[in-house]
């Protein structure tokens, strides 16, 4: 373990903890902007959260401890994702211990806590949303997984280090097994951050919500760390579609200039993709829970495609 | 002289024998006290778990030993029964010791008095059960093999049926007897064919043999019959969730988490010792088979509204995974690919392991719920976290691992899985490769609906509000249940935690069966687990928790800190509706509304709908099984049909029957004069 991989790691989890709130205020920005309506600030979300921490708590009466632990487990769960994402650098001490597979089992693991969560309370619409996120989860982790299959195809590996190596050492040109890995990406990533087409973060209809209906019974410092723990979500899968898709500017062991260097590259990208993520969810309408399958089913094969052309051409 | 003298030393085999026999000892004993049940509870149940402990003990103990026989005159006179314990048998002696010691414990405190086999007569035939599943892994011919493999069936049938006095439990108990017949016959079958004409029923001759392609296959098949109706693979699998949930909880335990092992081991048997070599399409129709009830397991195991059954399906959804595993090494192994095959093969002996621990966990975890509330469907169960908490976290252990999350058993047996069919460098046959991924999406699937089936199999028991006013007198488990749940929650958490050791230790056998093995690679990488190649995959479980641990102690201390940690109690917000109830939470039915509309092919759904003018709104919803409708049912008909014809020769007057005779030797004397 290097003093620079050291400090690559801890320069991670503390870039993800700042700018995944940053990112859901340039979104949501942007989206504002797009539909003719006046912005809220690019900070919102920090205000927000502290408003939150300050506040107490108040919790249902019967409420397990579960209820009150699922926040902080969530939260590290994304914490850890976004710790072994190569977002600015491979030379991560963390990323041995979990691959892309660990990393889709962590999101996993994330879901199922905030599901049982919500399930906890025992409200008609904490157990639907709790049915209707496993329902979005299980149609979009094998996707996910086989998105990272057709990726990790190409180096042989399930590191995300090493696929993130190999794939920027790669020259310029459009491999079609990625290509369509990462229209079946872009998807998975709408469906499970909760965005447009398959949820509405601005959203409090009741019908309608999965992720608001889950944590609609949480307040205070639990509300902060789920909403946290959110954006986080938004900013580990933002970085790992550009670990996998544009993986150029992400620093290598031993070169400390490019680990400078990356955090412009990584912010420059996030603003770009950022802006992206506004116009598809003003562009698009929200579909109905029962077009989420054919939506996410889709997704899925599209990334069995990516895998099976890999083994067919090669690339 | 001086052997006389010296002592006889005691090898792994002759202790394994002497825990069978303690189990049958403790069995009769239970005779001479059939309806006391605190001397069956306190003393002979401990008893009997503590003699599993000792048998995992020395299987662990023997893992490392080289292979032993023995040879034991019981049985037929000039036909002794065999055994023999190499590092396979060793293998699941483990298993079953490790995962019987916790139900042993947890039984210990669950019999009650009651309708049904009095508990000294149980604790007879669970003892028999046990030490029978322990005889057959170590039998070394067919003959011994064959009266443990009954031994075992009928054991277990009469412990499904424990119970007898409710007619549905009568017939599930039936149904389990005549599909382990079947599948008896399809051993019996492939052992003939193993020998090969020479007479001799001991494994040492059958794997001298070098019978052709042909034979051998037709061995395959018979074997595969026979052991995948033991092991509930699709379409032999309607047996299944009807035995195991109509059992004692302790006893469905113990069959979904280690009979069925006994069919993956005579599986693995047949295919990688007795026979010589593996052809390449058995693999093909092993991970074919396994794919299929994996899946049909998982979406059937998502619509159940019996949480026993529900359990039942998954064990089908496992063994599934376990055969698919089998499946992939069979056809490394028949390519020449040996250390892709020990991969495959590693990573079905690990789910067998981690499947084995925690589904004895949920069900006896189910059998804690039962015995507190007295319900079984999901839809009377609810909030049980608050009244029994124990039961409730340990389930979680066992959920969370079934649901195959990191850092759990789970995982890291459908991990290595997933490598496995990732890696694949390249098969003969192209029309393989292109199946590869396919099936590894199927896996993906799998998995991810296990852990949709388990959210609601823990959600709707054990959080929300009560759905009977009764619930709330739950009461706790005891401390033998606790205890007994304790123990197979943490195999759980070392399976999850400690692959690498294990791995050493599954080494051996995979060095047995495909003469190579990952103990090596692995055992190189210290705490992190790296199959292949540090570059290629690596999972370190332990640095996966402390780091998942030291975030969340992080942000615990933090909010704390920095803020404050003040809490208020009110009534559930719920959008601010005040007159919500228990009533309108999911049901276990609503639960799995998605996964019927999704997978309504695969269901055979009879839905009846209210309509606006009943007095008495009804809405019923019949899910049932198309393998039982356009399989079982025209075969049962069919038998019926014959033997209806065939019981037209009895006609109960001595004249018809003395004709019957005339007729035979006018006939036998045609034969003979000619």
């Amino acid at each position: 373990m290097s003093v620079l991989g050291s400090l690559s790691q801890l320069l991670e989890i503390v870039v993800a903890l700042l700018l995944a709130p940053l990112l859901v205020g340039w979104v949501n920005q942007w989206r504002a902007w797009l539909q003719n309506k006046s912005a809220p600030g690019l900070l919102q979300p920090y205000r927000v959260l502290h408003k939150l921490f300050n506040k107490e708590s108040v919790v249902a009466r019967h409420a397990s401890p579960l209820f009150r632990s699922a926040p902080y487990i969530v939260f590290s769960c994304m914490l850890l994702a976004s710790a072994i994402i190569p977002t600015l650098s491979t030379d991560l001490p963390l990323a041995p211990a979990a691959d892309a597979i660990a990393l889709v089992g962590l999101f996993a693991l994330a879901r199922v806590f905030i599901s049982l969560a919500a399930m906890d309370v025992g409200t008609a619409f904490g157990t639907m949303g709790a049915r209707r996120e496993m329902l979005i989860g299980f149609l979009a982790e094998p996707a996910l997984l086989m998105v990272l299959f057709s990726a990790s195809l190409i180096p042989k590996s399930t590191s995300l280090a090493t696929i993130v190596e190999t794939l920027a050492h790669r020259e310029l040109a459009i491999y079609p097994s990625l290509a369509f890995a990462g229209v079946a990406f872009t998807m998975i990533s709408l469906a499970e951050n909760a965005r447009v087409p398959v949820d509405n973060p601005a959203t409090h209809l009741e019908l309608t919500m999965i992720h608001e209906a889950l944590i609609l019974e949480c307040s205070g410092r639990h509300l902060a760390l789920f909403e946290w723990a959110a954006s986080l979500k938004l900013f580990a899968y933002s970085c790992l579609g550009l670990a996998l898709f544009l993986p150029w500017g992400i620093a290598e062991a031993h070169a400390p200039l490019e680990l400078v260097l990356a955090l412009p590259v990584l912010v420059l990208k996030l603003a770009v993709g950022g802006v992206l993520l506004a116009m598809l969810e003003t562009a698009s309408a929200k579909m109905r829970i029962f077009r989420v399958p054919e939506f996410l089913g889709t997704a899925f094969l599209l990334a069995v495609i990516g895998v099976l052309v890999h083994i067919l051409l090669g690339v | 002289m001086d052997a006389v003298l010296e002592p006889a030393r005691w090898l792994p085999l002759d202790w394994v024998l002497v825990v069978a026999a303690g189990w049958l000892l403790v069995g009769v004993l239970g005779l001479f006290a059939l309806r006391n049940l605190g001397w069956v509870a306190k003393v002979l149940f401990p008893a009997g778990g503590a003699l599993a402990l000792a048998l995992f003990g020395i299987a662990l103990a023997a893992m490392f030993a080289v292979p032993q026989t023995a040879v034991l005159p019981l049985g037929l006179p000039g036909l002794p029964f065999h055994f023999r314990l190499d590092p396979l048998a060793a293998f699941f002696l483990m298993v079953i010791g490790a995962t019987s010691a916790g139900v042993s414990a947890f039984a210990a405190g669950y019999f009650r008095k009651g309708e049904g086999t009095p508990p000294g007569l149980l604790c007879l035939e669970y003892h028999v059960f046990l030490a029978s599943m322990t005889l057959v892994v170590c039998a070394d011919d067919a003959y011994a093999f064959m009266v443990m493999w009954e031994t075992m069936a009928l054991s277990s049938f009469f412990l499904v049926i424990a119970n007898h006095r409710i007619g549905e439990i009568r017939q599930a108990g039936y149904l389990y007897l005549l599909v382990a017949h079947i599948g008896a016959i399809g051993i019996l079958l492939c052992f003939g064919v193993l020998q090969a004409n020479t007479g001799d029923y001991t494994f040492a001759n059958m794997r001298a043999q070098h019978l052709s392609p042909f034979w051998a296959s037709v061995a395959f098949l018979l074997a595969l019959f026979g052991f995948g109706a033991k092991a509930g693979i699709v379409p032999l699998h309607v047996w299944l969730p009807e035995a195991h949930p109509a059992a004692p909880s302790p006893v469905s335990a113990l069959m979904s988490a280690v009979m069925l092992k006994t069919a993956v081991y005579g599986l693995l048997r047949v295919a990688f010792d007795l026979l010589p070599a593996q052809i390449w399409w058995w693999g093909v129709l092993l991970l074919a088979l396994g794919l299929v009830s994996a899946v049909l397991g998982v979406v059937f195991a998502a619509v159940q509204v019996d949480m026993k059954r529900l359990l039942a399906y998954s064990s089908i959804e496992n063994i599934g995974l376990v055969f698919a595993g089998i499946g992939l090494a069979v056809l490394f192994s028949a390519y020449g690919m040996q250390p892709m095959s020990a991969l495959a093969l590693t990573a079905a002996l690990y789910h067998v392991a981690s499947h084995a621990f925690f589904k004895s966990l949920l069900f006896v975890g189910t059998g804690a719920v039962l015995h507190a509330t007295g319900q079984r469907s999901l839809g009377k169960l609810g909030g049980l976290i608050r009244f029994m908490p124990w039961v409730a976290w340990l389930t979680l252990v066992g959920t969370l691992a079934s649901a195959g999350l990191p850092p759990l058993g789970g995982f890291v047996s459908e991990w290595l899985l997933l490598q496995s069919f990732l890696f694949t460098p390249g098969l003969p046959s192209s029309f393989l490769n292109m199946l590869i991924p396919v099936v590894a999406a199927l896996i993906a699937l799998v998995a991810a609906l296990s852990g949709y089936t388990m959210v609601k199999f823990f959600g709707v028991i054990f959080l929300g509000q009560p759905r009977e006013d009764n619930l709330v007198h739950a009461h706790r488990a005891g401390p033998w249940e606790r205890g007994g749940m304790v123990w197979l929650a943490l195999g759980c958490v070392a399976l999850g935690l400690l692959p690498v050791q294990f791995i050493q230790l599954v080494d051996t056998v995979t060095r047995q069966l495909v003469a190579t093995g990952l103990g090596s690679t692995v055992a190189s990488s210290g705490w992190l687990l790296v199959p292949v190649d540090i570059d290629r995959a690596s999972y370190g479980p332990v640095v996966f928790l402390l780091g998942l641990a030291a975030s969340f102690a992080l942000a615990f201390t933090l909010v704390r800190r920095l803020y404050h940690g003040r809490l208020r109690r009110a009534a559930p917000w719920d959008c601010g509706y005040p007159w919500q109830n228990a009533r309108m939470q999911d049901t276990a039915e609503g639960f799995g509304q998605p996964i019927r509309q999704i997978f309504e092919p695969f269901f055979r759904m009879q839905r009846e709908l209210p309509s606006p003018f009943d007095r008495e709104p009804v809405y019923r919803v019949v899910v049932g099984d198309h393998f039982w409708h356009w399989l079982y049912l025209p075969v049962a008909g069919a038998v019926e049909r014959m033997s209806r014809w065939i019981g037209q020769l009895q006609q109960g007057r001595i004249a018809v029957y003395l004709l019957y005779s005339f007729v035979t030797l006018i006939g036998v004397l045609l034969v003979v004069m000619r």
